[in-house]
């Protein structure tokens, strides 16, 4: 019932925005609407927290601690983003970047997008993944375009194309995984349930499954952003306005992930070989030097901080291929507070450029003279992404880093070399835009406060001492993917 | 109907969509492309259907005329409509080596054989020898939208590569669960509004369809 609720808030929101969503209060609906799916996550989690998994609506949905931290993150950066987009995208509207139709299709599509996240982290059936998180492709392909400029048609037509074929062959891994269950649990549904999946998975064929993998891993791997899948994420998350990068870069990413983890714990199950894990632990450590590397060749502020989200993809996707207590503990910690950091990133990132009306670094000088929570709000959140201490990201860097030595210590140098590349081309290319005097372009703006310190915050807080219902939930959701 | 007499009919429905992706895959004409696409959706309905008899499976009978209305009607008019209202009924495009692109795809289908076999093996259905041919409809399709220059014809190749997947739904297994295929089928009818919407984005922007005009977004050096 309660989940019904919570995916229902969202098309009902979605439903009001599309006819209202031009007028004045339009903002402040989007955000009741998102405020309400956190409420309703809250108590989602509260209840799982207390009697464990929870499996309903005929076996259709499930909730475990796995996803249930994820739906919770999801419904939480949505609502920040709501806030953020209120401000923002209202300035984008008196600098006439969009029009009435534009906002009302924008702000129903936000509600979509989210509505079609939290379905593919609720359901119970690995068909309806594959929907939910087509879903969420195709809401978010015309809000790319939105301002309707050749580059963002380019970007959001790229999008579309890249994205829907990667997630085509995921489908056929969907397929070869319905082939291979349905010879131990039957026709139907019940074969394509994750909860049935997961209690057979030793008796599933491991020929097949592993051909499965290699679809899985290419089809969910592009919505990741994988190396050498991720072409089409700079272009998407640069061209489109920025609370839709904020939400694609520091969500949508993660449910892509979260797929390929589930399809990785099945798989496990039936080879018992771990070859799954060392493919992902290979995309991953390439995704991670290719980005870092690239990092140092960016223009484009919003391009940068998306090859940063490739970098921490890379990241968390090398972790869950390491496998193991630690690493997997890690990676599920670097998902929590990567998408927390990058998305008050992007909320800066969008306030400064909306200040110098250019997203070209080289024109993007002085925020701190000019703005300063702007200013320290980007200079922190770098330092946070760069995986400085006290930040949480330095905790899961570090636990991923130590999984690996031991496990891997021969990729370790490599992944070092990473972080390290990462970390000075970040910092070389925001000093400059925070230090030194503004010039006399910048213009001044009202940037929303709340988004971005709450999200620094919590960021802070994970980073010198985990709760204990954190730990708690995150060693729950490491058994399970063991 | 036995069952080898099934699975006859099956194996020359297969060759037929093979037969048709091979077709998509050198055909110049815009029109001539939609005439393709949708013989190939007749031929994958009629599969669905055969199998469907077979296994005396009826939910396999709701996904034949799923096919048959979205892959041989819906989709096939929308592009029609679209075709004409953008004008471009009367395009052809400029290909370089056909022969070359004949023997790649020829490659493919080996290869999708290969891939498949210990699959093929394990599997005791009537469909078993057709899942090779979906794996290689899938990459024809992903073939011809690496080789074509233009917004429409990309979808075609798109649409196309769905029918694999389709394809290999019904002969790989007997049919996805109902619940995901209408998902599925969704998915795709809500696709072709965007792309339908895409188009006219592209063509006000570009004054094109050509997605040679698209080469703005790459790494400066």
């Amino acid at each position: 019932m309660l989940i019904l609720i919570l995916l229902g808030i969202n098309l009902v929101a979605a439903a009001v925005l599309a006819a209202t969503g031009d007028k004045r209060y339009a903002p402040e609906v989007n955000i009741l609407g998102s405020a309400a799916t956190f409420v309703a996550s809250i108590f989602l989690a509260v209840q799982v927290y207390y009697e464990g998994q929870i499996i309903a609506g005929r076996e259709f949905f499930f909730v475990d601690e796995f996803n249930v931290y994820l739906a919770v993150l999801t419904t939480f950066v949505s609502m920040t983003t709501a806030i953020f987009s209120r401000r923002y995208m209202r300035h984008e509207q008196e600098r006439g970047r969009v029009g009435k139709v534009a906002m009302r299709f924008y702000h129903a599509m936000f509600q979509v997008f989210i509505f079609a996240m939290l379905l593919a982290l609720l359901t119970n059936n690995a068909g309806v993944l594959w929907i939910s998180m087509e879903l969420a492709t195709l809401a978010t392909v015309l809000l790319v375009s939105l301002y309707g400029t050749p580059s963002s048609v380019e970007a959001a037509w790229k999008y579309f194309i890249l994205c829907g074929v990667g997630i085509a062959l995921a489908l056929f891994g969907t397929v070869l995984l319905y082939f291979a269950a349905e010879k131990v649990l039957g026709e139907g549904s019940a074969a394509l349930q994750w909860t049935n999946l997961a209690s057979v998975s030793n008796r599933l064929e491991p020929t097949v499954l592993s051909l499965a993998f290699v679809f899985f891993m290419v089809g969910y791997g592009t919505k990741v952003g994988l190396v050498p899948l991720h072409n089409w994420l700079p272009d998407a998350h640069a061209e489109g306005p920025t609370p839709i990068s904020a939400v694609l870069s520091g969500l949508l990413l993660n449910i892509a992930l979260y797929a390929l983890v589930r399809c990785k714990a099945l798989v496990d199950g039936a080879t018992g070989n771990g070859k799954a894990g060392q493919i992902m632990m290979a995309f991953g450590i390439t995704s991670l030097l290719f980005s870092a590397f690239s990092l140092l060749r960016q223009k484009d502020i919003k391009r940068m901080f998306s090859y940063s989200s490739i970098e921490h993809m890379g990241i968390a996707t090398f972790a869950f291929g390491l496998g193991g207590a630690v690493a997997t503990f890690g990676g599920l910690l670097h998902m929590l507070v990567h998408s927390l950091t990058k998305s008050s990133i992007f909320f800066t990132v969008g306030h400064a450029s909306q200040m110098h009306g250019t997203q070209e670094m080289s024109k993007i000088r002085g925020l701190i003279r000019g703005n300063p929570l702007v200013g320290w709000g980007l200079m922190l959140g770098v330092a946070a992404i760069a995986g400085m201490p006290p930040f949480g990201l330095f905790t899961s860097e570090f636990l991923i880093l130590t999984a690996t030595i031991k496990s891997a210590p021969y990729l370790a140098p490599l992944f070092l070399l990473g972080l390290a590349v990462a970390f000075a081309a970040l910092l070389r290319k925001v000093m400059p835009m925070v230090f030194g005097p503004a010039p006399e372009s910048q213009g001044s703006l009202h940037p929303a406060h709340t988004p971005v310190i709450v999200h620094m915050v919590i960021v802070l807080i994970l980073g010198l001492y985990l709760p204990v219902f954190l730990s708690q939930w995150l060693h729950a959701a490491v058994r399970l993917l063991r | 109907m036995t069952q080898t007499l099934a699975a006859q009919i099956n194996s020359v429905l297969a060759a037929l969509i093979l037969l048709t992706a091979f077709g998509l895959l050198m055909q110049r004409r815009i029109y001539g492309l939609l005439h393709l696409f949708a013989w190939q959706g007749v031929f994958l309905s009629i599969s669905t259907a055969v199998v469907g008899y077979t296994a005396g499976l009826h939910h396999l009978y709701i996904s034949a005329i799923l096919t048959l209305a979205l892959k041989v009607f819906a989709l096939p008019y929308i592009l029609y409509v679209l075709i004409h209202k953008l004008n471009i009924k009367k395009d052809v495009e400029e290909m370089v080596n056909i022969p070359t692109t004949m023997l790649m795809g020829i490659a493919l289908v080996i290869f999708s054989y290969h891939l498949t076999a210990p699959v093929r093996e394990l599997s005791t259905l009537v469909t078993k020898s057709t899942l090779a041919v979906a794996l290689a409809t899938v990459m024809l399709g992903l073939l011809m939208m690496i080789t074509r220059k233009k917004a429409v014809t990309q979808i075609i190749g798109f649409l196309a590569l769905e029918n694999g997947l389709f394809f290999a739904a019904t002969s790989a297994t007997y049919g996805m669960p109902l619940v995901v295929e209408l998902g599925v089928a969704l998915d795709i009818l809500i696709a072709a509004f965007i792309f339908g919407i895409f188009f006219f984005q592209i063509r006000t922007t570009f004054d094109s369809l050509e997605l040679k005009e698209m080469e703005k977004l790459k790494e400066e050096d």
